[in-house]
């Protein structure tokens, strides 16, 4: 771990986690403004809103959108390391020590995984001096409160070399704080869900055209998405996932109508282009007498469930209110059959159906 | 340094980075940029759009320099020089 005190008239090393949100932007810049050498962290999930599911739907396509995280780095002119952890944090959404915020988020165990891995983490052969964070007591998930934060810090392994600059003057000082290397009269106390401290600093430091999530910073926070995740659970009786789960827990309208099966349904050309990357691996159906999507079945269905499966994907074509639509379904191992199918009527549609509400 | 011109001004590194949504093209760019030497040309092909605004962004952070950034037919393609 980063403890050059030999070098103790060196530039003192902070890693800060960047999520491409203010708070976190603001927690840089202000111990970068007092001449510590900052670099970015970034932790790539596999839930965070961030990045890819602008580039799966064809209308955000369109608008030209940036990776907030490589954003917030280039405004403040640090380094940023987004790094791939989509394997390990498996297990922080599986087993979180400290359960489950108000949906699959494991706010707690996420926090201190990330503070652990950001302090562990040797770029360039160097590792960091202390961490920063934008953490705020009493902000919107459960792990931000003032019993959570010494928690974080002593189970990450950060201890004392964990520093929130946004709230640090209501902790007791850090050894950053203690040590000189940052001057604890220049960090904050903000508290509670008022933004507009933070976006008060914002507005001294000149930046603008930040990102607002209106969430979490990850789909564990979303109802739905967590809806999802816990049907797919259930269904296979057993909890985990692989990374193209959770991709497709993203894409499209998802419909069980039987526990061994589900339907995973494009809305749009955008979805249907990147459903089609997984028909090697699936059943799938498409329309062919009219415009529709493209279907993945995910599960084991019979025949019979094919047919109603068929009916569903003839409901969301351009057919939905012909007598007749002719769908093909094909097999991963490359055979097809084609099906003339009546689409399924709006009142044969279980909303129970649904997956995710 | 002599002052012989960059021996290095072809990829001698590539990066297939197809089928990948972002982050993941620049998470493996920067996996493979950390293997190389100063002055090696690393050649990154995607097919996500959204790596024509983030390995542009990525090389700026990160001093790289963009020698190539190409939009072809079915994907795009980047060259960058590793400072
Ligand atoms: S919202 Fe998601 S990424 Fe953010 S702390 Fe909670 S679990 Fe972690």
């Amino acid at each position: 771990m980063g403890m050059h005190d030999k070098n103790a008239n060196a530039p003192k090393r902070a890693a800060a986690l960047i999520s491409g949100g203010l708070d976190s932007m603001l927690a840089a810049k202000v111990v970068l403004d007092q001449g510590v050498d900052v670099e970015g962290i970034n932790f790539f999930t596999g839930f965070c809103v961030e990045g890819h599911t602008h580039a799966i739907r064809k209308k955000d396509r369109s608008r030209q959108k940036r990776n907030n995280a490589l954003w917030v780095a280039e405004q403040l002119g640090i380094k940023l390391h987004i790094i791939d952890v989509i394997d390990e944090y498996k297990d922080i959404v599986l087993n979180p020590k400290h359960g489950y915020g108000a949906n699959l988020n494991p706010c707690l165990d996420c926090k201190i995984f990330m503070v652990n891995k950001a302090l562990t983490q040797d770029v360039l052969d160097r590792g960091f001096d202390f961490v920063i964070t934008g953490e705020v007591i009493g902000q919107r998930p459960k792990s931000q409160r003032a019993d959570t934060m010494p928690v974080i810090a002593r189970e990450s392994g950060a201890g004392d070399r964990l520093l929130r600059p946004l709230c640090a003057l209501n902790l007791p000082p850090t050894l950053p704080e203690r040590e000189g290397w940052v001057d604890r009269d220049k960090l904050f106390g903000f508290h509670g869900r008022d933004r507009k401290p933070q976006m008060a600093l914002a507005d001294a430091f000149g930046f603008s055209d930040y990102a607002q999530p209106a969430g979490g910073c990850c789909f564990l926070t979303d109802e739905r998405y967590a809806g999802k995740l816990a049907d797919l659970w259930e269904a296979r009786g057993v909890r985990d996932y692989d990374f193209d789960d959770i991709m497709l827990l993203k894409v499209g309208r998802h419909i069980r109508p039987a526990p061994h099966y589900k339907l995973i349904v494009g809305r749009e050309e955008g979805e249907n282009n990147f459903l089609s990357g997984y028909r090697r691996r699936f059943v799938h159906i498409n329309t062919v007498s009219h415009t529709g999507p493209l279907t993945l079945i995910d599960g084991e269905p019979t025949d019979g469930d094919l047919v109603l499966a068929a009916r569903i994907a003839a409901r969301y074509s351009q057919g939905r209110t012909a007598a007749e639509v002719s769908v093909n379904v094909h097999h991963p191992s490359g055979t097809s059959s084609e099906l003339r199918v009546a689409p399924l009527l709006p009142t044969e549609l279980e909303p129970a159906w649904h997956v995710g509400g | 340094m002599s002052g012989e011109p960059s021996p290095h001004t072809r990829p001698t590194t590539r990066l297939d980075a197809r089928g990948l949504l972002c982050p993941l093209p620049v998470i493996r760019t920067q996996d493979k940029i950390r293997k190389l030497k100063v002055g090696e040309v690393l050649e990154v092909v995607a097919t996500d759009p959204g790596v024509l605004h983030d390995i542009p962004a990525w090389c700026r952070v990160h001093g790289h320099r963009l020698l190539v950034s190409e939009q072809r037919a079915d994907d795009y393609r980047f060259h960058i020089e590793v400072a």
